[in-house]
């Protein structure tokens, strides 16, 4: 039952949802590029510290404020550290903070969407409420307020950054669920004997993951931009940690003095990021709903 | 008039769980601060009869329950508290630094509308042309790029390498003197004073954020436009409006047009919170005197009752903004009417 409730959402079984994506790739090589980027930026972060040409902390005061070169990339900053190797190791410490809030943010909100969508009444208005006042807010100003409330570390922006996002999950998880409530599907189970949170669970939220996986594309992208802002106004990481928003930071009193290489190029990966993430966000919406393509 | 009265009504009675909502969630904010407030305010000297002192000053012996109503109590007279980096009280400081970050929010949202909206009109209606295609890079790479990095950017070539721009420290270089405070807004106000030279120093001091801010919204407002165009164009009451003859101005400005800005006017909403976050990054690059680089420079020195302040004052905006966008577009759209 379960297997047919995902094979009838999802609108493909199997093999041919393989030949879907196949297909997809091959008329759209943005997606396939997009996908290309995603591989080396995952790459970065897993083997970033290992393919580094220097210690990315080693500061060396005779080759200070260096641009670029043969023997330094993308140059050097003002203690002599190399900047490429501190953009490298700072792809880890940025995927961390972007995938484990929005990790966080789409269990929570996945929850509290699927339990207001299914139950309705109080848990629906309580939760409605809830996500109304988050949005009311700002958001980077919302996430400023939480990190200086809890405390300043980086935990703390994951948690702001998860919370800010929240509301976008669980809306959409709620309005997937809502419609499928009574569907027939969802009720033929509840008949055969499952209890309320199997049929949720197991038939009805399975068919929100499509839309949640687009969602969670375009919210990466969002999420370390989020975090970078952050850590550019000084909030979680600090220095000497290597963190793209907080290099931009550190490179920013230079561009007056005409050093450009120590803002550009952690800036440049930030950008790259954020853009692979949204290529892949709306390359993974064309494979779930070609309807939505513009 | 008495029906959409009603609905006006009807809209603010709705706004008031949301301002409830962002009273206790700062609230929450305020007392979730990491370990004991008495013992921070009291300072590094203070011994236990003084930390017990400000305890019972600042309120914090009391239930929270007791303390959420005396937060609300100085909320109502207008009391924030006091920054403890300037010994002011927040309110003044906010409201001396709120017309500069308005200044520039509105004036870079004014700039990305003029290019946005235009830009957007030409892509739905000409598709494949060169508007479609940079409408269509516009909406990828802008939402792409760090306002931060924008505004740096912007800098290094328009101050260093071009030497065009002035140096980016605030809203007027030194050698100009802050013209009549009228609005709070130096353009308005070297404007209403008749001195020109002032109003261009400013200008010139507020091209660089504003446009790094205009870059950041360009992006959701234009593909907005497109879309609501697009949608507006293919409906059956412009089919017919060209069956029947009428020009084709006529037809995209009178009849698409007007109908197409309604989702238009809706994200702005959207646009503008983004923008008021945006804004605190680029007032701290461009070392802009507004309420962002207050926070931030708040937030270095631990200054919470500022940050809380900051945080409260922008929801409110917010909350308010979506409030006059929400009559507006009832007062638009005679269609629209909530049901109770």
């Amino acid at each position: 039952m379960a297997d047919v409730s995902l094979h009838s959402g999802g609108g493909a079984g199997g093999s041919s949802a393989l030949r879907h994506v196949v297909y997809v790739l091959r008329s759209n090589p943005v997606t396939l590029f997009a996908f290309a980027m995603l591989a080396l930026l995952v790459f970065a972060a897993l083997f970033g510290p290992a393919v580094a040409p220097y210690d990315p902390y080693a500061s060396n005061a005779a080759r200070a404020l260096q641009p670029p070169s043969w023997d330094h990339w993308f140059g050097t900053d003002n203690l002599g550290r190399d900047v490429f190797s501190r953009v490298l190791v700072a792809t880890r410490l940025d995927m961390a903070i972007s995938v484990s809030a929005v990790a966080l943010s789409f269990l929570v909100g996945s929850v509290l969407g699927a339990a207001s969508g299914y139950w309705g009444g109080w848990t629906d208005r309580i939760a409605s409420r809830v996500l109304d006042t988050i949005m009311a807010f700002p958001l980077f100003v919302l996430a400023m307020g939480i990190v200086a409330a809890m405390g300043n570390t980086i935990e703390n922006v994951v948690y702001a950054t998860a919370i800010i996002n929240v509301p976008f999950y669980a809306r959409l998880v709620r309005a997937e669920v809502n419609i499928r409530r009574n569907a027939g599907f969802a009720l033929a189970a509840k008949l055969s004997g499952n209890a309320d949170w199997r049929v949720l669970a197991v038939h009805i939220f399975p068919n929100a993951l499509p839309p949640m996986m687009v969602q969670v594309s375009l919210n990466l992208g969002w999420a370390i931009l989020n975090a970078a802002g952050l850590s550019f106004i000084g909030l979680g990481v600090r220095p000497p940690t290597a963190e793209w928003g907080i290099m931009v930071a550190e490179g920013a009193n230079f561009i007056v003095s005409g050093e450009w290489w120590l803002a550009l190029f952690p800036g440049l990966a930030l950008m790259l990021a954020v853009f692979t993430f949204n290529l892949l966000g709306d390359g993974l919406r064309d494979m779930v709903d070609p309807r939505l393509r513009t | 008039m008495a029906g959409r009265l009603k609905t006006i009504l009807s809209r603010v009675a709705q706004a008031a769980p949301v301002v409830v909502g962002v009273v206790i969630v700062t609230f929450v904010l305020t007392r979730a601060l990491p370990g004991d407030p008495a013992v921070y305010f009291a300072g590094a000297a203070a011994d236990e009869a003084s930390i017990a002192e400000i305890r019972t000053a600042l309120g914090l012996d009391k239930s929270l329950p007791e303390q959420f109503v005396l937060y609300v109590g100085d909320l109502l007279r207008g009391d924030l508290g006091e920054s403890i980096s300037t010994g002011q009280p927040v309110v003044t400081e906010l409201a001396r630094r709120l017309p500069a970050s308005l200044e520039l929010t509105l004036t870079a949202l004014l700039l990305s509308c003029g290019v946005a909206i235009p830009l957007g009109v030409l892509a739905a209606t000409r598709p494949g042309s060169w508007a479609d295609h940079l409408c269509r890079v516009l909406v990828t790479a802008g939402v792409s790029l760090p306002t931060f990095f924008t505004g740096l950017a912007l800098i290094y070539v328009f101050y260093y390498l071009l030497g065009l721009a002035p140096t980016p420290i605030g809203r007027l270089d030194f050698i100009y003197l802050e013209p009549p405070r009228v609005t709070g807004f130096f353009l308005v106000d070297a404007a209403l004073a008749g001195d020109w030279e002032t109003w261009w120093g400013a200008a010139r001091q507020i091209v660089l954020p504003a446009v790094t801010l205009a870059l950041f919204t360009l992006a959701p407002i234009c593909r907005i436009t497109r879309a609501a165009m697009l949608q507006a164009l293919s409906a059956d009451f412009v089919r017919t409006a060209r069956a029947a003859g009428l020009t084709r101005p006529t037809v995209i400005y009178r009849y698409a047009f007007h109908n197409a800005m309604l989702p238009v006017i809706t994200t702005l909403g959207m646009v503008f919170s983004f923008t008021l976050g945006a804004n605190v990054l680029v007032e701290k690059v461009f070392a802009w005197p507004g309420i962002g680089s207050y926070a931030v420079d708040a937030l270095v020195v631990s200054d919470y009752a500022a940050v809380q302040g900051f945080v409260l004052a922008m929801a409110l905006l917010f909350v308010a903004l979506n409030l006059a966008i929400d009559i507006a577009y009832t007062l638009i759209d005679p269609r629209i009417g909530f049901e109770n």
